[in-house]
């Protein structure tokens, strides 16, 4: 039997133990989820996200959005009466990572796709005081200075090859090669900004809003 | 239904629950067995002088985790949690949910019937409903048109009395309802220079300054290139297409001849988002109460 003196003065010991305890959660709270219909397949309208709005999404991660804004809208009233229809697994399959969020200095953003019209988005983008004047959000104007080809799609179609191997590791519908092929071409010469509109004009729009 | 792909990870599950909460309680109890000298120290010294006593813990703080393996029990037998047992209470976080929004939902109806039954000028002229269409406006409304619902570039404000689409209570209900799809086309095909006479025109018609001399030639492009067919002929709009009335002073993307030849250059396309699947119909007629409301006494 181990004694505590032994784990105590035995620095690769107590690495190795502490790392078994820290382990064993995640053997309950990490990996039946990979084998939970709910968590890996998607729910009804949820499908891969297009080239343009897997590289507006690139530049929501570049951004850091969801230092501000979670997408995540929990089971409460006040939420959903809010933002629309509480979250479900099933809705992020195809987020790698997904965007989840833990702070909301800003609204949640799950489903803000079709919420405003997307000369809002634009106005709001650029300067977000000029339609709402409370607003602390920074101003991401310089977002149309590049053309997303240049910058976030200058790599997209090994993008999509990545989100296709994890698709294909769940065996869940992705994308062709032909559409991989054509992924540039779709996004042509659009901003930053025209792709991250694209991209939050899709965002929780397979759920149909609760009333 | 089992939500996992097979019975194994059902199986899993219990098992590791299972089996850590009695692995806990079995240390537990051999622990409570240890017998200790008192007064007997760890046997390391640090710092010279730093020595640990080896005494075993207080009752109260064993007894703590006792309770705490007692807890999961319960927990799990009342909650789910150990595989596909839903618990004898049959929570779960879409009925929690379900019965807070039924429980407020029946709190609430009779003030919502109450005014789908009134006619929207009435329910204009309610206190209470008022406030309510506040609060939901401060929701859902002021991201667009402002929180004094005076509007921004591009979005109407909604507390003078001009409508883009009409400002009857039925026409605000269908706004709110079904939205709106404000297109100008593009005019580029005239040329810069008759653009620009156009936009002088369209300056004239609210009384402000404008080139004579463009004006008049802006006149004529104004019926040959086909503005009439949506802003009249005397240019005072149309509201079935939301073609706004050039002779008021209200401009939503601005009146500098700059803006309106960028206007007629490039057109503008404007959306009101539909709101009828998102808040229903007894919501969008409070609302349709409250933004008749912002306009009352406005001239």
């Amino acid at each position: 039997m181990l004694k505590h003196e032994q784990i105590e003065k035995n620095v690769g010991l107590l690495f190795i133990l502490t790392l078994f305890v820290v382990l064993w959660g995640g053997l309950l709270e990490i990996v039946p989820l990979f084998f939970q219909k709910s968590t890996t397949t998607p729910v009804e309208g949820v499908k891969p996200y297009t080239a343009e709005q897997l590289a507006g999404r690139e530049v929501y991660l570049r951004e850091g959005c969801y230092n501000c804004h979670s997408q995540m809208i929990r089971p409460f009233r006040a939420e959903t009466e809010r933002y629309g229809h509480y979250s479900v697994a099933g809705e992020f399959v195809y987020d790698h990572p997904f965007q989840w969020g833990s702070k909301r200095t800003g609204p949640d953003l799950q489903r803000v796709g079709g919420r405003y019209s997307d000369e809002w988005q634009r106005a709001h983008l650029i300067n977000p005081r000029d339609v709402v004047p409370e607003s602390n959000m920074p101003a991401f104007a310089f977002l149309a200075n590049t053309k997303a080809k240049d910058s976030v799609a200058a790599d997209i179609e090994a993008k999509m090859g990545v989100m296709r191997t994890y698709a294909n590791m769940r065996g869940i519908p992705t994308y062709s090669n032909e559409e991989i092929k054509g992924a540039k071409a779709t996004i042509g010469d659009k901003t930053e900004l025209d792709v991250l509109i694209t991209y939050l004009q899709g965002l929780g729009t397979a759920l149909s809003t609760m009333k | 239904m089992s939500d996992f792909v097979n019975d194994f990870w059902n199986m899993y599950v219990i098992v590791i629950v299972l089996g850590s909460i009695l692995a806990c309680a079995v240390l537990l109890i051999v622990q409570g067995k240890a017998t200790f000298t008192p007064g007997k120290t760890m046997g390391h010294v640090w710092d010279e002088t730093l020595e640990e006593y080896n005494n075993p813990m207080p009752k109260w703080w064993s007894w703590m985790f006792v309770i705490t393996v007692v807890f999961a029990l319960v927990y799990l037998a009342l909650y789910p949690g150990l595989g596909n047992f839903k618990g004898m209470l049959n929570w779960t976080s879409v009925g929690q949910h379900t019965t807070e929004v039924q429980k407020m939902d029946a709190a609430v109806k009779p003030l919502f019937d109450k005014y789908m039954a009134m006619d929207i000028k009435a329910v204009a002229g309610d206190k209470q409903a008022m406030e309510m269409g506040k609060r939901m406006y401060l929701t859902y409304c002021m991201q667009c048109h402002g929180a004094d619902a005076r509007g921004a570039k591009g979005f109407p404000n909604l507390t003078n009395s001009d409508w883009q689409w009409g400002g009857e209570p039925d026409q605000i209900k269908a706004t709110i309802a079904e939205g709106r799809m404000g297109i100008m086309p593009p005019h580029a095909q005239l040329g810069a220079d008759t653009v620009k006479d156009l936009a002088n025109y369209v300056r004239s018609l609210s009384g402000l300054p404008n080139d004579a001399v463009r004006t008049a030639r802006g006149q004529e492009a104004f019926s040959s290139a086909g503005c009439i067919g949506c802003h009249g002929a005397d240019g005072t709009g149309m509201q079935a297409l939301g073609a706004p009335n050039l002779t008021d002073k209200v401009w939503l993307y601005g009146s500098s001849e700059a803006v309106i030849t960028e206007t007629i250059t490039n057109g503008r396309q404007n959306k009101m988002p539909a709101w009828k699947d998102f808040l229903g119909d007894a919501k969008i007629h409070l609302l349709s109460a409250y933004v008749l409301s912002l306009s009352q006494g406005a001239k």
